[in-house]
């Protein structure tokens, strides 16, 4: 019962452990340009690719030309996805004849895909073709996440050098990033999810015909689901091929498939730390910042699963507690093979990074353990985060807990032999503040609004907090939601830019402190310099990501799950 | 719309860097860093690599699925006599006492939808429909705590399984229905217990479909 879900909690963080190392080093042999054992294969393609597209890989780029690129690269890829989803009907690929996507909701998704949050406010079994699937949206479960990585490494880039205009050129970093990283990861894992029974097919929908009643027919959704499945756990993307997302059983048919998608997606995140460490030649700073990122996946494990074992005091009559043939706890929105543990395991991966996939309904959770998720997300998606993006993410972090450090004894800040100067903390501040400033502008407005109250699905403090759930995963480009929110135009069309601008306004303050950080002289550590590779170090970043968490968003966190939980124990129900 | 951001704020962070470091203005077109066209570029490198990623991929995917794991790729479908009853990973309605009940579903077990109630557990409306399922297999089966699970929808709406402990509280129903003794039902369904995964992953549960083709092998 209660043991048995930190068993499981235990022999996931051991297997991730154990692939920080190699996988972080492969990373930073991959972005370095180094040879790696598939290039026999891969380094051919590679060339033609660069060929194809006219990339100049022996020239390095400025960080305006690097953003300039990342943004060009973005509004080509998101037009070609809208595009696809209005014409899916004149397309190939469509077997059960699917209109075109309406214009409002195509907007939505395909800067949801583009951004990496995989937000989706339709039910993918009846609007989008299996093209549009292929070609529109798992196409940017790549490429977003190739995007992510890049930027991370840029950042990487400009702590290492010295002096140096440049911070690499974006076309070779996303080519090799997704050749020699992305794809041939994908495609064992897609293999895997088809034995464990994941369907990829490209056939119409199934008609069956029940065992008690064969004359009232069931169709089944098909599709190529395990490709996609691969890259939206892999790339921390998070969209479902169907509506239920990873609850459902072609999506996440076995325990053992809940534990390969989790690792999936904790693999390149947490390698990242290690690649910071070996490309800034400080592996202990990686492992101090790998540290600080499991004490917080730990915190927010241990109060969802304990959360979510608790039986409901409305409810009389029912066995709510765990025995040895039986889960217990809160089991609404919960699939039997995941029970309460892996569901709240799961819950926990997939928000802390920004995966946004859920095996079970995050709206049906119990306050305090639905609360869990939202501030995972509202601590910026830094907890091992998005791939790529929660490294640069807690990079900012770190920027201003070297910063703070620096103030309390009273000298220029360092970090790994560069002066935090004042540029510096403007862009980290920059970036800190943008996210709460999206989040809680488009929540009030949405409270102020007939439009925004509209979609409430659940009465009472619970409804605040389906807002406050929507806006914030589309700031942090999670994408997972209280689904309970319906769509309308408002959501659509708010949500579209709150995840682009969580995105693209976040990544510019970051690569602009990447060139400034490269074009720095290096100073040598002095006594004076806080050593970032340290338990301490550890101890003050968590400390800094909390308290900027908390002292943002407490206010609007008590005005929904807190007071909900408080009601709820009180014996209060709302309708 | 994109564009009209990324200007904006290029140009804000561009201010605030000629303020900083106006010295470290690079002069553009001169000095080592590249100078693609970058529609160009990104026009080109989203059609190839979309084509590699979008459809070549997919395609290859499928092509060894087919080879290797045909049964699974075709979404576990169960055959009688040539007729598709169902795939063995999605619930399907059973409301008859001869047959074992899956868990309730929000989505009536359409697998061409899925998903769950969404209901909080505050909300009057789930409170309500728990309570009332409660009540009426307690008119029943006086004095028998329900399995939470029997109760509540599961998130998919698809849940093929069901706890052990729902599949024994069904059992007097189910032998009553078909006229055979409790205990043969209770021996199938402890042949039909899949344990924790590897000893330790997910939950024990019970196959609903699959427990209800061996109650039909059973005869009566």
């Amino acid at each position: 019962m209660f043991a048995n879900g930190w068993v499981q909690f235990a022999i996931l963080s051991a297997i991730l452990l154990a692939t920080v190392r190699p996988v972080g080093a492969y990373l930073a042999r991959v972005l370095e340009g180094e040879r790696t054992w598939l290039d026999p294969v891969l380094r051919p393609c590679e060339r033609l690719i660069y060929r194809l597209c006219g990339v100049n890989a022996e020239r390095e780029m400025n960080w305006r030309q690097y953003a300039g690129a990342l943004l060009g690269f973005s509004v080509v890829s998101m037009l070609l996805t809208y595009a696809l989803e209005r014409l899916q009907q004149l397309l190939p690929l469509n077997p059960q004849h699917l209109a075109g996507v309406s214009p409002v909701l195509a907007w939505n998704t395909a800067a949801s895909f583009t951004t990496n949050t995989n937000w989706q406010f339709y039910t993918p079994e009846t609007t989008m073709s299996y093209l549009t699937e292929m070609a529109g949206l798992a196409t940017h479960n790549f490429w977003s996440a190739a995007c992510g990585i890049v930027v991370a490494v840029a950042l990487v880039r400009g702590i290492k050098r010295t002096a140096s205009r440049t911070i690499g050129n974006f076309w070779v970093d996303m080519t090799r990033t997704i050749l020699y990283v992305l794809l041939p990861v994908s495609i064992i894992g897609a293999l895997f999810l088809v034995a464990q029974g994941v369907p990829q097919n490209f056939n119409s929908y199934t008609t069956a015909h029940p065992l008690q009643n064969p004359a009232q027919v069931q169709t089944i959704a098909q599709g190529p689901v395990a490709s996609q499945e691969a890259i939206k756990e892999l790339g921390t993307n998070g969209g479902g091929f169907f509506n239920a997302n990873s609850a459902h059983p072609y999506e996440n048919p076995t325990p053992l498939t809940n534990e390969f998608e989790m690792l999936l997606i904790l693999l390149i995140p947490a390698g990242l730390t290690y690649t910071l460490g070996r490309m800034t030649g400080s592996p202990g700073h990686g492992r101090a910042v790998l540290a600080a990122m499991f004490i917080l996946f730990t915190a927010s494990f241990a109060v969802a699963y304990w959360a979510e074992s608790q039986p409901n005091p409305l409810i009389h009559g029912a066995q709510q507690t765990a025995t040895a043939t039986s889960p217990g706890g809160n089991m609404e929105g919960k699939e039997v093979r995941f029970g309460v543990a892996d569901s709240a395991l799961f819950a926990t991966v997939a928000t802390d990074t920004s995966t946004g996939a859920v095996n079970s309904m995050h709206d049906s959770y119990t306050p305090l353990g639905g609360m869990m998720p939202l501030v995972n997300m509202m601590l910026g998606e830094v907890v091992f985060g998005g791939v790529g993006s929660g490294l640069y993410g807690m990079l900012i972090f770190v920027v201003l807990a070297v910063f703070i450090a620096g103030l309390m004894v009273g000298r220029t800040p360092e970090y790994l032999g560069k002066k935090i100067e004042s540029y510096d903390v403007k862009m980290a501040m920059l970036y800190a503040l943008i996210f709460p400033l999206i989040i809680l502008t488009f929540t009030a407005i949405s409270v102020l609004t007939k439009a925004g109250l509209s979609s409430i699905a659940n009465p009472g403090p619970h409804g605040f907090t389906e807002i406050l759930y929507a806006f914030t995963s589309g700031a942090a480009n999670n994408g997972s939601a209280f689904a309970g929110l319906s769509a309308n135009n408002w959501y659509n069309i708010a949500m579209g830019f709150d995840m682009l601008m969580g995105r693209f306004l976040m990544m510019i303050p970051v690569l602009a402190l990447a060139g400034n950080l490269a074009q720095k002289k290096s100073v040598p550590p002095s006594p004076g310099t806080f050593p970032v590779n340290t338990p301490l170090f550890t101890v003050l970043l968590t400390g800094v990501i909390l308290i900027v968490g908390a002292l943002t968003f407490f206010p609007a966190l008590s005005l929904g799950p807190i007071l909900e939980q408080l009601l709820l124990h009180a014996g209060k129900m709302f309708s | 719309m994109e564009i009209s951001i990324m200007d904006s704020s290029s140009t804000l962070i561009e201010q605030v860097e000629m303020a900083e470091h106006p010295v470290e203005q690079t002069s553009k077109g001169q000095g080592s860093p590249a100078r693609h066209s970058i529609w160009r570029t990104a026009i080109l490198f989203t059609l190839f690599t979309g084509l590699v990623l979008g459809v070549g991929y997919p395609l290859l995917i499928t092509g060894i699925a087919h080879v290797v794991f045909p049964y699974q790729a075709n979404g576990s479908l169960i055959l009688k006599n040539g007729q598709v009853i169902g795939s063995k990973l999605l619930a399907q309605s059973f409301t008859s006492n001869r047959y074992f009940h899956p868990r309730p579903s929000a989505v009536g077990y359409d697998a061409e939808g899925s998903g769950g109630s969404n209901l909080a557990q505050t909300n009057a409306a789930l409170i309500q429909r728990i309570q009332g399922a409660i009540n009426k297999l307690q008119a029943r089966n006086p004095g028998k705590p329900v399995p939470i699970d029997m109760v509540t929808e599961s998130g998919s709406g698809l849940d093929p399984d069901i706890t052990p402990d729902n599949a024994f509280y069904q059992a007097p129903r189910v032998a009553k229905a078909r006229g055979v003794s409790v205990a043969a039902i209770d021996a199938l369904i402890r042949q039909h217990i899949q344990g924790r995964e590897l000893g330790f992953l997910g939950e024990p549960r019970v196959n609903v479909l699959e427990l209800n083709l061996a109650l039909n092998k059973m005869g009566k």
